[in-house]
C-alpha cells in the first residue's frame, strides 16, 4: 500500500471517529468563537482601524483552538493501545503522523471557516475581497499548524503533563509561520490594495510548510518508537 | 526444523544506562511455536516489543525473515497482540477491521472482514461501535484484528491472561490452524500449563539475560516449573 | 582529567576577566553618544553569540546521538543547551536594560532582542520536554528530535521577525548609535570579551554534563534495585 493511501486511511479513520463524536470541533469551534467574544471587549469593534488587527486576533483564536484539537490526536490513539497495533502493521510512521495531519488540518479549517463567518459578523470585516489569496493563505497557514500540531502530538502523546507540555512546545515553534499568516491576512482583510512585496508572507508560510513537513517524515520514526 | 524465522543476536537494550536485556541470542525456527517464559519485570515484553518493532535496541541484530523488525516487509508478515485489543471504542468492528485491513494492505477488505466476523462470532453486532461491547465480545474483535491478515510471525504478549474461557478456546483454534500453515508463533505468558502445551520451544529470561532455550519437553510438561528450579537463581545456575 | 580541565577553564576565564574589565571599565572612554552605558555591550554581543552557537552545537550533538546512540551526547547536548539559554537570557536581559537607559523603555521590540526570546522559549520547551520524561533513552530520542525541530525553526525565525520589522520599524538597539564607523578599540573589546564568557560557558557544560551522567548512573542503579526486589 502506497504511502498516500496509507495517509488518506489513517485521516479517514480520524475524521469519521471524529463526525460521530464530534469531541473536538465543538470544543475548538466554541473555544475559539469565545476567544473573538472576549476580544470584543479589548478592542473596540467598531473601530475604523479594527482593520489592522483582525488578522491578529483570527490567528491567535485559531492557534489557541488549534491545540484543543491536536491534544486528542494521538491521545485517541492510547485508550487499548491502538497506537502499538499501529506501529506494529506496515503503515509507516511517517504516515501515521502525516495522516493525523491531514485529519487534524480537515477539523482545523472546518472550526477557522465557522469562525470567520462570525468574526464577520461580530467585527463587521468582509472577509471576501480576496476568496483566493485568503483560501490559500488558510490552507497553508493551517498545514503548518496542523503538521507541528501532528508530530508533537506524537511526542507528547506518552508523558504525564501531556496536554501542559504540547502548548509549552508548539507555540514558540508556530511564531514564524504565525507571523506570515497574520501579516498576509492583516492585508486581505485590509483596505489597501495588495502590493507585490506583501507576496513575502505566503512564501514564508509555504517555505515553513515544505520544510517542517520534510523534518516531520524524516524524524516520525525517532518520536513514536520507543 | 525449518529455517529460522526470527534470528536475535548479541541483543543489548538499555533503559539509560541500566540494561534491560543483555545479550541475547536466540533462534525461532519457522513453523514452531516458542513460549517466552519469565516472572515480572525479567524482559519478555521488551524482547516482544523489538520483535515487533515498537521499541528500539541499542546493540545487536533483530531479524524477521532477514529483515529489520521496523522494515515494512517484517511488519507486514508480523501480527502482534500485546496487553491491550488493540480496536477503536468510537468505531464498529467492521469499521475497525476495515481500518486495519487496509492498513495491512489486503485486497477484498469487504469480503475478509465479512468472513473474519463470522469466524469470530460477531456477525450480528458488526455495525455497533466496540464501546458498546462486553469484554468477551472485545477480546474476540481483538483476535480477529491480529490474525486477520494471515501472519507469518505471531507475537502474543501475554495473549490468555483476562480472556474468557470461549476466547480462550478460540485463541487456542487460531494458534493452531496458524501452525498447520507454517506461522511462527512467540508468545510470553505466565500461565506455564497453557503455553506449555501448545509449544514446541522455550526460551526462559531472568533479569535479561537468556537463562535457557531448547525444545520443549516431555518432563517441563509434567512438571512446569521444572525450568525455573534448573536454570534461575534458585537451581544449580 | 575533566575536573583539571574544568578548574584550569574557570581560572582562565577569571583571569581574562580580569584583564577584560580593566580593560572595559578604565582603559575605554564613554561613548560619544551613550555615555557609559555603552559598556554593557561588552557583554551583551557575545553572551548572544555564544547563545546562538550553543544553540547549534547543542544540535550537532544531538544529531550526533541519534546516530551513535551514545547517551554521553545527549547529556553534552541538554547541558549546552542549558548554558545557552543562560547566555541568551543574559543578552535579552542586557539589552532590555541598555534600551531603558537610551530608549526610555525597558523593551522596544528590536529584532534581534526578540528573536533571541522566541529562541529562549523555544529551548525553555525543550527544557520543560526533559523533565517531563523520567526514562533515560526517551528523553534523549524525543529531545534530541525538538533540538533538531527548534534549530531549523530558529532560522526561520530570525529571518521572520527582520522581516516583520522591515515592515513595521521600530528602535534597534546597536552599540553603534552615533552611525558611522566604531573606534576600533571598542570593537576588538567586544569579541575579546568573548573569550572568557566563551570559557565559563564551556566550564559551565562540563560541569552539568558530569552531572547528568551522575544522574543516570543513578537511575540505572534504581532500576537495578527494582529488579533485584
Amino acid at each position: 500500500m502506497n504511502s498516500f493511501r496509507q495517509i488518506w486511511t489513517v485521516a479517514a479513520k480520524d475524521l469519521a471517529i471524529e463526525v460521530r463524536t464530534k469531541e473536538s470541533i465543538n470544543a475548538a469551534g466554541a473555544f475559539s468563537i469565545a476567544i473573538l467574544l472576549i476580544f470584543s471587549f479589548a478592542f473596540d469593534p467598531f473601530s475604523d482601524s479594527m482593520h489592522e488587527f483582525a488578522g491578529g486576533l483570527l490567528w491567535i483564536a485559531f492557534a489557541f483552538a488549534g491545540a484543543l484539537i491536536f491534544n486528542r490526536g494521538f491521545a485517541r490513539e492510547l485508550p487499548n493501545e491502538c497506537l502499538d497495533a499501529l506501529l506494529s502493521s506496515p503503515l509507516s510512521a511517517s504516515s501515521l503522523v502525516l495522516g493525523k495531519a491531514l485529519a487534524n488540518f480537515v477539523m482545523l479549517i472546518a472550526v477557522e471557516l465557522i469562525s470567520l463567518f462570525v468574526f464577520g459578523i461580530f467585527y463587521n470585516i468582509n472577509w471576501v475581497k480576496h476568496p483566493w489569496a485568503l483560501a490559500g493563505t488558510l490552507a497553508l497557514a493551517t498545514w503548518g499548524i496542523a503538521v507541528l500540531g501532528s508530530v508533537f502530538g506524537a511526542m507528547t502523546v506518552n508523558l504525564r503533563l501531556r496536554e501542559l507540555m504540547l502548548p509549552v512546545i508548539i507555540y514558540p515553534l508556530l511564531i514564524p509561520l504565525l507571523i506570515g499568516a497574520i501579516e498576509f491576512t492583516t492585508i486581505l482583510l485590509g483596505v489597501e490594495p495588495i502590493a507585490s512585496s506583501d507576496w513575502l508572507w505566503p512564501k514564508l508560510l509555504l517555505l515553513y510548510d515544505v520544510v517542517f513537513t520534510a523534518v516531520s517524515i524524516l524524524l516520525s520514526d525517532t518520536i513514536l518508537v520507543n | 526444523m525449518g529455517t529460522d524465522a526470527i534470528a536475535v543476536r548479541q541483543l543489548w537494550k538499555y533503559y539509560g544506562d541500566y540494561p534491560a536485556l543483555r545479550e541475547i541470542t536466540l533462534d525461532i525456527a519457522q513453523g514452531s511455536c516458542c513460549a517466552l517464559l519469565g516472572r515480572n519485570g525479567a524482559g519478555k515484553t521488551t524482547l516482544l516489543r523489538i520483535l515487533a518493532g515498537l521499541s528500539p535496541y541499542q546493540q545487536g541484530e533483530v531479524n524477521l525473515f532477514g529483515q529489520s523488525p521496523r522494515g515494512r516487509g517484517a511488519r507486514r508478515t508480523a501480527g502482534f497482540l500485546g496487553h491491550g485489543i488493540g480496536v477503536y471504542e468510537d468505531l464498529t468492528a467492521t469499521e475497525n477491521l476495515a481500518f486495519f485491513a487496509r492498513v495491512h494492505g489486503l485486497s477484498d477488505v469487504s469480503a475478509t472482514v465479512a468472513r473474519w466476523l463470522k469466524r469470530v462470532g460477531l456477525e450480528r453486532v458488526a455495525k455497533m461501535p466496540v464501546r458498546q461491547f462486553s469484554r468477551g465480545m472485545r477480546q474476540r474483535l481483538a483476535l480477529a484484528r491480529a490474525f486477520q491478515h494471515a501472519p507469518q510471525v505471531l507475537l502474543l504478549d501475554e495473549p490468555f491472561t483476562s480472556l474468557d474461557d470461549k476466547a480462550i478456546a478460540m485463541l487456542s483454534e487460531l494458534l493452531t490452524e496458524a501452525r498447520l500453515r507454517g506461522a511462527t508463533i512467540v508468545l510470553s505468558t505466565h500461565q506455564l500449563r497453557e503455553a506449555l502445551a501448545i509449544a514446541s520451544d522455550v526460551a526462559l529470561i531472568e533479569n535479561g539475560k537468556l537463562r535457557y532455550s531448547g525444545e520443549r519437553t516431555p518432563e517441563m510438561l509434567s512438571d512446569p516449573a521444572l525450568l525455573y528450579r534448573l536454570h534461575t537463581e534458585l537451581g544449580a545456575d | 582529567m575533566r575536573e583539571k580541565l574544568t578548574y584550569g577553564l574557570a581560572l582562565g576565564a577569571a583571569a581574562m576577566f580580569t584583564y577584560t574589565l580593566y580593560r572595559i571599565l578604565l582603559m575605554l572612554p564613554d561613548e560619544l553618544m551613550q555615555g557609559a552605558i555603552y559598556r554593557i555591550m561588552f557583554f551583551h554581543i557575545p553572551a548572544g553569540i555564544i547563545g546562538m552557537i550553543g544553540f547549534f552545537v547543542s544540535m550537532t550533538m544531538s544529531v550526533w546521538y541519534l546516530s551513535s546512540k551514545d547517551l554521553k551526547f545527549d547529556s553534552m547536548a541538554a547541558s549546552v543547551v542549558e548554558v545557552a539559554v543562560l547566555f541568551a537570557c543574559i543578552n535579552i536581559v542586557t539589552g532590555s536594560i541598555w534600551a531603558r537607559i537610551i530608549w526610555g523603555v525597558w523593551w522596544t521590540w528590536d529584532y534581534r532582542l526578540t528573536s533571541q526570546l522566541v529562541c529562549v522559549l523555544i529551548f525553555f520547551g525543550y527544557l520543560a520536554l526533559r523533565r517531563a520524561i523520567d526514562e533515560p533513552t526517551q528523553r534523549a530520542r524525543l529531545s534530541a528530535a525538538l533540538n533538531i525541530f527548534g534549530c531549523v525553526d530558529v532560522v526561520i525565525v530570525w529571518k521572520s521577525i527582520e522581516w516583520f520589522r522591515n515592515n513595521h520599524p521600530g528602535p534597534v538597539l546597536s552599540i553603534r548609535t552615533g552611525g558611522g564607523q566604531m573606534d576600533p578599540r571598542m570593537d576588538h573589546t567586544v569579541y575579546l570579551n568573548l573569550i572568557p564568557l566563551l570559557l565559563t560557558g564551556i566550564a559551565l557544560v562540563l560541569v552539568r554534563t558530569r552531572q547528568e551522567a551522575t544522574a543516570r548512573e543513578i537511575d540505572s542503579l534504581r532500576r537495578l534495585a527494582h529488579a533485584a526486589a
